[in-house]
């Protein structure tokens, strides 16, 4: 299938590292299947998949804590070949973190400023990692033990260590992890804006949806060692390049159909079965007769009592709903289609009365609505 | 409840305190009072409130001598020796071929220390391997009944006690941390220095412990390998109780050598806390 390599060489930023043709194997265990990216620099990258999809093993190549075993890895257009983790200039944030039990917080963070050479002066160290600690809000922190730390602070410790150094790539591998939901949100926002603050390129490895979505430029698709998809968040969303992505991606309702008529404007009807057609987007240039899978959002279908123009409508029974704060989840079955899932916004509510389980009601599917996806 | 949980106390400590209380604290007790008495006329203990016994330690310098340089020699030897193949089991080594290594480090435990004192004999004497050194016109060697000799018996008899710490603590060791380390900047040795060593230290402090206070009391080995030229304060020690039925100077010198024993531990103790720098998150023992 052919992927669409969304603004590859669009904006013009220019390139910061590389993946050509980058493959890596574990015994007969494919990681990384010909990888082919470009990261650009001041960007915030995410690479994003179910785990062991291969997007930890594309981080630690990046590092040099893993050697391609086919295709190279560039980073600022050098070949970075053989080089050892510790000969690139790039830092990482473990998961858990990887803090030195043995040092305190100071001496954890001017870790990698020590290992400079010729030596850096102490009193430099010791300014930039002071420096590096008000950053992460960390002032006055240093003398303390890595223990008498709690999770998030740890974190910010981790995210000092890596930033003194003033890597070209800070790499995150799964950083929130280990962090409850309220913290995650708000790491999430200091990360962003210290991001944008450093303006050091952040890649970051993540297999929470929500959180590549808020925070990346770009994400990247993984599944099964490959590169699935490369765009930014509303790329991905709206125009998911296969059933894979559109699954991954927040929520979709998949169907199989066949092209009825080319609508024009890049739209199509497709015959969904069962009398029902409805209008999509056809990312990719398509043929009436031919097979093919739609995918529509759940909160882009509505629930209503009867039919309305420009929509589709078709009727199904109500099976199911689950109140999620500030949409109401419905799930259908249609005759044809089977199961529907329609998300309803609170400010629509008023379209559920009647909508009780049992009951037989109108999903409408407005022209212009879903797409056709590519096959896998 | 308070009472219930009291019982379980003394149920948990009680076989155990009874048996440090009849086996340690009890014949220590005698020992310490037995060191202040006088050698009875036809030898064992005579009743006495003297420090002659003490006052008389200089006559057996000698093992104390022997004792205080081979105990530690020993330790270190069989620290650089182990700490290498710790690393390399716990580090290097295939995973599949790790536990087959570790038995082997353990098999020579299968047979009695006395047996394989027995094999260094030959190895060490006339016909062993000096035999071999001089066939090779490698000169004349005299290796049995020497320190030299009493060294290599100690090294091999204890070099598993002090593997096996070591190993754990390196073993355990987060390899992320030494992840960390690479992708900081550091080269693989200031790696081994910075992180894996000071990381394993408590393998390295537990491991010698064990090994110097065993050597401290060793016996067997000086008695086999040194053939009473080489003798410790535990040979001296058996001298003095079964040859010489010296009680009274038997007990004043295994006072001192618990004694000097005490001394020895703490001061190596306090030097750990020393280079751990209030590393009080890496316990020591």
């Amino acid at each position: 299938m052919t992927v669409p390599e969304e603004g590859q060489q669009s904006d013009g930023r220019p390139v910061i590292a590389e993946f050509v043709g980058t493959t890596k194997r574990f015994g007969e265990v494919l990681a990384a299947d010909r990888l082919d990216l470009r990261i650009r620099r001041g960007e915030f990258l995410s690479f994003l998949g179910p785990s062991g999809c291969g997007k930890t093993t594309a981080l630690r190549m990046l590092a040099g804590l893993e050697a391609p075993s086919e295709g190279r890895i560039l980073i600022d257009g050098q070949d970075m070949g053989g080089a050892p983790a510790h000969a690139r200039p790039v830092n990482m944030v473990f998961q858990q973190y990887a803090l030195f039990p043995h040092m305190t917080v100071a001496e954890n963070v001017g870790y990698g400023l020590r290992q400079r050479r010729p030596r850096m002066e102490r009193a430099e160290i010791a300014r930039r990692v002071e420096r590096a600690l008000e950053t992460v809000r960390l002032s006055g922190f240093g003398p303390r033990r890595i223990w008498q730390m709690s999770g998030g602070q740890q974190q910010r410790v981790a995210l000092a260590r890596a930033i003194v150094n003033e890597p070209k790539m800070l790499l995150l591998d799964e950083p929130m992890a280990a962090l409850d939901a309220k913290l995650r949100g708000e790491m999430q926002m200091e990360l962003l804006s210290l991001q944008r603050s450093l303006g050091i390129t952040f890649v970051l490895v993540t297999h929470d949806q929500q959180e590549a979505l808020s925070m990346s430029d770009r994400i990247v698709i993984m599944g099964q060692g490959r590169i699935v998809q490369t765009g930014t968040p509303r790329d991905l969303y709206d125009r998911p390049a296969n059933r894979y992505v559109a699954g991954f991606v927040g929520q979709a309702n998949i169907h199989e159909g066949r092209v009825e008529a080319l609508a024009g404007d890049g739209l199509a009807r497709v015959a969904l079965g069962g009398g029902l057609s409805v209008t999509v987007a056809a990312p990719f240039a398509v043929t009436v007769g031919m097979a093919v899978e739609v995918a529509v959002r759940p909160e882009a279908l509505r629930l209503s009592s009867g039919a309305a123009d420009g929509a589709d409508a078709m009727v199904a029974e109500v099976l199911h709903k689950t109140f999620l704060g500030e949409h109401i989840e419905c799930l259908l079955r249609h005759e044809v289609l089977g199961q529907v899932q329609v998300n309803v916004p609170r400010q629509a509510e008023r379209s559920l009365q009647g909508a009780d389980v049992g009951a037989r009601v109108h999903v409408l599917w407005d022209h212009g609505c879903g797409l056709i996806l590519g096959r896998d | 409840m308070a009472m219930s949980r009291q019982g379980a106390r003394y149920l948990l400590l009680g076989p155990a305190g009874l048996w440090y209380a009849a086996l340690l604290v009890l014949p220590l007790a005698v020992v310490l009072v037995y060191s202040f008495g006088e050698r009875a006329a036809a030898g064992g203990y005579a009743p006495a409130f003297t420090l002659a016994q003490y006052a008389n330690l200089g006559s057996r310098w000698t093992a104390f001598q022997n004792t205080l340089v081979l105990a530690p020699a020993g330790t270190l030897a069989a620290l650089l020796i182990a700490y290498p193949l710790a690393y390399y089991l716990a580090v290097r080594v295939d995973p599949k071929w790790r536990t087959v290594l570790l038995v082997l480090v353990i098999v020579p435990f299968w047979t009695s220390i006395l047996i394989r004192s027995y094999a260094w004999i030959y190895l060490l004497g006339g016909r062993g391997i000096p035999q071999l050194l001089a066939d090779l016109g490698l000169g004349d060697w005299r290796l049995i009944n020497t320190p030299f000799a009493v060294l290599v018996g100690i090294i091999y008899g204890y070099l598993p006690l002090m593997v096996f710490p070591i190993y754990v603590s390196l073993e355990k060791l987060d390899k992320r941390l030494l992840e960390a380390a690479s992708d900081l900047g550091a080269p693989p040795w200031r790696r081994f220095v910075q992180v894996t060593l000071p990381l394993s230290l408590p393998g390295v402090a537990t491991g010698s412990m064990l090994v110097f206070i065993l050597l401290m009391g060793e016996y067997l080995i000086p008695q086999m390998l040194g053939g009473g030229k080489v003798f410790f304060v535990g040979n001296a020690l058996v001298d003095l109780f079964l040859q010489s039925r010296n009680w009274a100077f038997g007990s004043a010198m295994a006072v001192t050598l618990v004694a000097t024993m005490l001394v020895v531990v703490t001061v190596y103790m306090r030097f750990l806390k020393r280079i751990g720098a209030a590393r009080d998150d890496v316990g020591l023992m």
